[in-house]
């Protein structure tokens, strides 16, 4: 083990999920906003397949690990609708809206538990209990 | 490409349910216009919506779209086709030699359907809003205990 900890693997894994759970949020917004757009494909996140590639580029040591919107377009796939309106729209309010929210407790708990890291550490620093 | 970028998002969805929303009051206002001729009665107005995929920069120098954010603008507005509504009402002031008067074509039962779509997309984009505060404001604490 190196002496030098890097504050990105203290983090571990949540500071990535944080970042795939905001642009997530940014692909399920695109589809509540197109809810009454003809021809409209409503799209949504591989969340495993995006948080393994942005874990492998912080494997490979990169210094900044952030997410471009090429990784999020490349992870980006198209939903299957429940039943698909006759002008082509492939978004049904009720489902994106749930995914929605469920996206945005998802964030508020990575939210979380990065700050229990960062409170676990600051006892570690402080080296207090 | 961030938390930022859904206001922008959300709020061409705003823009676009109130031109929708301008369009239902007019056709409402004008269900029971009158004209003289078929060409001067009112035809209901509709909106047509369009999704606007941001560009981003691939290798080379080129750009193309990108498929995972898409904002909304409303392409053109349309006169419905509908025919219009042709009533023998010799006494109007307005009547033609036949007796004849125009009225609009607008189904006022569709416009209050579409009203209430309107009026429920515009309130939804506007819950991803306060939501995407709330996710802003918890991430702005971040490490503060």
């Amino acid at each position: 083990m190196p002496m030098v900890m890097n504050l990105d693997n203290a983090l571990g894994i949540h500071a990535h999920a944080l970042q795939v759970r905001s642009a997530r949020a940014e692909v399920l917004a695109s589809n509540i906003a197109n809810v009454d757009t003809p021809g409209y494909k409503a799209k949504d996140v591989d969340f495993k397949s995006l948080l393994q590639s942005i874990q492998s580029k912080s494997k490979l040591g990169m210094d900044q690990v952030r997410l471009e919107a090429m990784d999020i377009d490349s992870h980006t796939k198209y939903r299957i609708p429940m039943q698909a309106s006759m002008d082509g729209n492939t978004a049904e309010l009720g489902v994106e809206q749930a995914a929605f929210n469920s996206n945005a407790m998802d964030f508020q708990q990575s939210l979380t538990f990065l700050n229990n890291k960062i409170k676990g550490l600051k006892m570690a620093i402080q080296g207090r209990a | 490409m961030s938390l930022a970028d859904i206001y922008d998002i959300s709020g061409s969805a705003m823009r676009a349910q109130t031109v929708r929303m301008n369009t239902i009051a007019s056709n409402l206002a004008n269900a029971n216009s009158a004209s003289a001729t078929e060409e001067g009665a009112f035809r209901a107005l509709k909106p047509v919506f369009m999704s606007i995929y941001e560009k981003m920069d691939i290798d080379g120098g080129q750009s193309r779209e990108r498929v995972s954010s898409a904002k909304v603008a409303v392409l053109d507005v349309i006169e419905s086709n509908r025919p219009v509504d042709q009533r023998y009402e010799p006494g109007n002031p307005l009547a033609n030699a036949d007796g004849y008067v125009y009225y609009s074509n607008v189904n006022t039962m569709e416009e209050m359907a579409d009203m209430m779509s309107a009026s429920r997309s515009f309130q939804t984009n506007i819950e991803v809003m306060g939501r995407i505060n709330s996710m802003k404001q918890s991430l702005l604490r971040l490490g503060q205990m």
